[in-house]
């Protein structure tokens, strides 16, 4: 037994030596990479790192941190109604326009792969306008303004649908609903390019292959060439998609206020940003983010290992 | 000689106006389809449409009820209105904008050279810990940057940053994003162009400078795109409490906070957002395109 250690210890040593050489000649690559290696650590990095640190004390940044154990995810979970409205809504958003934004972005950028080149030119810049438009959405508190003016009140109330103006964005029950609409709105984003450059990649032999064998529609020929030709764009849209789906805020912010009527669109970073920033309970807001970062890599995991399978 | 060169280069190739069908589509599900993408086409842009033309009302139109999509008398008063009523005010519209010129312009550039140094080596040389640092960087996307902005808060703090542009800028240089897309298109190069260059004695930053950056141009453009749409819809209210360093998309929400008598200057600063990141990407979408061909992620 002792041998076998020693001899593991050896290898490793050897390695290690090896790797040091490698590393003494290769001097100009850590030379390249340090400027950026060392920003990324210092805020990308080391914030997760302090973040589940502080998540264990209770920090509100005039006096020093003080260790509490998990009294922070004690009181989240068993304590604070709140956040768990907020989880609610987060999830929400998340199951109905994660996947849908997903399903979208690459329906649209399918469908317009064959269209000529400048129409197809023209309709990326048409859906993918929104998600870089900044903060255009917010023309939509004027679309869904509470009185008779508000057009869509006023669309409805001349078709006689409704009788009396709607307050869309002060009453819970349309407020998420109408929250979603507008991210869907926004949800052609990076993922979208990356199908629409993708597809553009697909080699043209494997469809006739397809042909010769007996593809019958396009929905074969999706399913069986391009599909699992596109596995590497779907995996990164899938992350774009998902980490834009957990972490909404913007949107219920400026549409339904902050914090809007009985915490009905809440989220877990608008929590976050309540303890974090208002109320400078730092430890306490670390423990949301904590939970909301291993939301993120878990649900990330989870649907990647399914994306695999895709097409076979 | 040249000129010989030239003009088979511009030989004419007419392509068929119409491609050949493909076999297996049927006439009416083909239009259909463009029936279907035409509509949602419309849906998509209503309200950028609506946002510009309202920004080009004049006031009395801006209220009109029943109301219109596009302007009678289109005016640029909203937009003149912008520097002469903030102009008034303590901090003047100019300043909002050049704060968030700086920051983006700054922001970009640094981005756009330091990610690309990182992606240079970690895509074409082997060195201990190239595959982990990439590995991290990959999970690094896998998550926003809320969760990071409380401790990012504390160290920005303790560098004495908070309250500078530095605390918007800097930390806008380590985006995972960008050195995810140069390091992904820069595996394309071919590695043969920089060792025959290494051969004739160039040592790595001739090689990185002279021949791997300008064969990345469209990389460029791409890093380019999603840096400033970042950083010029930055809102930053969290570092920057000054006034008068406060970014143009904070400015917008004062304007609209202003009540009903700002609507068409809030509908001007409106499209002074939007506009910058689309126009770029207008301009620089075949290239862009054309850097998200290489964007996937293998296992």
């Amino acid at each position: 037994m002792k041998e076998y250690i020693n001899k593991y210890f050896t290898l490793r040593k050897h390695d290690a030596q090896v790797a040091w050489k490698k590393a003494k000649n290769r001097k100009m690559c850590y030379l390249f990479l340090a400027p950026y290696a060392i920003l990324f650590t210092m805020f990308f990095v080391f914030p997760v790192v302090a973040s589940i640190y502080y998540s264990f004390t209770y920090y509100n940044i005039l006096e020093a941190p003080r260790f509490i154990g998990i009294q922070n995810y004690i009181s989240l979970i068993l304590e604070d109604d709140i956040f768990l409205i907020g989880v609610k809504n987060t999830f929400m958003i998340a199951i109905i326009t994660g996947p849908l934004g997903y399903i979208m972005s690459f329906l649209f950028a399918w469908l317009i792969n064959e269209l000529p080149r400048w129409v197809r030119s023209v309709a990326v810049i048409v859906f993918y306008a929104p998600s870089i438009a900044g903060n255009c959405y917010v023309i939509f508190s004027v679309f869904f303004r509470g009185d008779a003016y508000g057009y869509v009140n006023a669309a409805l109330m001349n078709m006689g649908i409704i009788d009396t103006p709607k307050l869309w964005l002060i009453d819970p029950k349309f407020m998420l609903p109408i929250c979603m609409l507008v991210i869907l709105w926004m949800s052609l984003g990076t993922g979208f390019l990356s199908f629409v450059a993708g597809l553009q990649g697909v080699d043209k032999s494997q469809f006739e292959a397809g042909y010769m064998d007996g593809v019958k529609n396009r929905w074969q020929e999706l399913w069986y060439i391009t599909l699992p030709n596109m596995k590497p764009m779907l995996m990164f849209g899938a992350v774009m998609s998902i980490t834009q789906a957990f972490g909404v805020c913007d949107v219920t912010m400026a549409l339904c206020g902050y914090p809007s009527t009985d915490y009905a669109a809440r989220t877990i970073v608008t929590h976050l940003f309540d303890y974090g920033f208002s109320r400078f309970e730092m430890g306490y807001a670390c423990a949301i983010a904590t939970i909301l970062f291993l939301m993120m890599i878990l649900c990330n995991k989870a649907i990647q290992s399914l994306l695999r399978r895709v097409g076979t | 000689m040249s000129k010989k060169k030239k003009e088979i280069a511009e030989k004419p190739y007419k392509k068929p106006l119409i491609k050949k069908r493909k076999p297996n589509r049927s006439i009416a599900g083909d239009i259909a389809l463009y029936l279907f993408l035409l509509l949602v086409a419309m849906v998509m842009v209503f309200p950028i449409v609506y946002a510009v033309s309202s920004a080009l009302k004049p006031l009395d139109e801006l209220f009109k009820f029943p109301p219109r999509v596009f302007a009678q008398h289109p005016t640029l008063d909203n937009f003149s209105d912008l520097f002469v009523t903030m102009g008034k005010s303590w901090v003047s519209f100019s300043r909002y904008l050049f704060n968030t010129v700086f920051i983006t312009f700054v922001g970009t550039a640094g981005h756009l050279i330091i990610a690309s140094m990182g992606a240079f080596v970690l895509a074409k040389y082997e060195f201990p810990g190239n595959q982990m640092f990439f590995k991290i960087v990959t999970v690094a996307m896998m998550f926003t940057g809320y969760v990071t902005q409380i401790p990012n808060y504390l160290i920005l703090n303790k560098l004495g940053w908070i309250d500078t542009y530095w605390a918007i800028i800097i930390p806008a240089f380590a985006s995972p994003m960008g050195l995810f897309l140069m390091k992904q298109f820069m595996e394309g190069l071919p590695t043969s162009l920089i060792e025959a260059a290494h051969i004739d004695g160039a040592n790595e930053w001739k090689v990185f400078a002279g021949i791997v950056m300008p064969n990345v141009k469209p990389a460029w453009m791409t890093l380019i795109i999603f840096s400033v749409q970042a950083l010029w819809n930055n809102k930053a209210s969290t570092y920057i409490y000054s006034e008068e360093r406060k970014t143009l998309v904070y400015a917008l929400q004062q304007i609209q906070g202003g009540g009903i008598a700002r609507t068409g200057q809030g509908a001007a600063v409106l499209v002074v957002v939007m506009i910058v990141p689309i126009i770029i990407f207008i301009f620089s979408e075949s290239q862009i395109l054309e850097t998200m061909a290489s964007s996937g992620l293998k296992d």
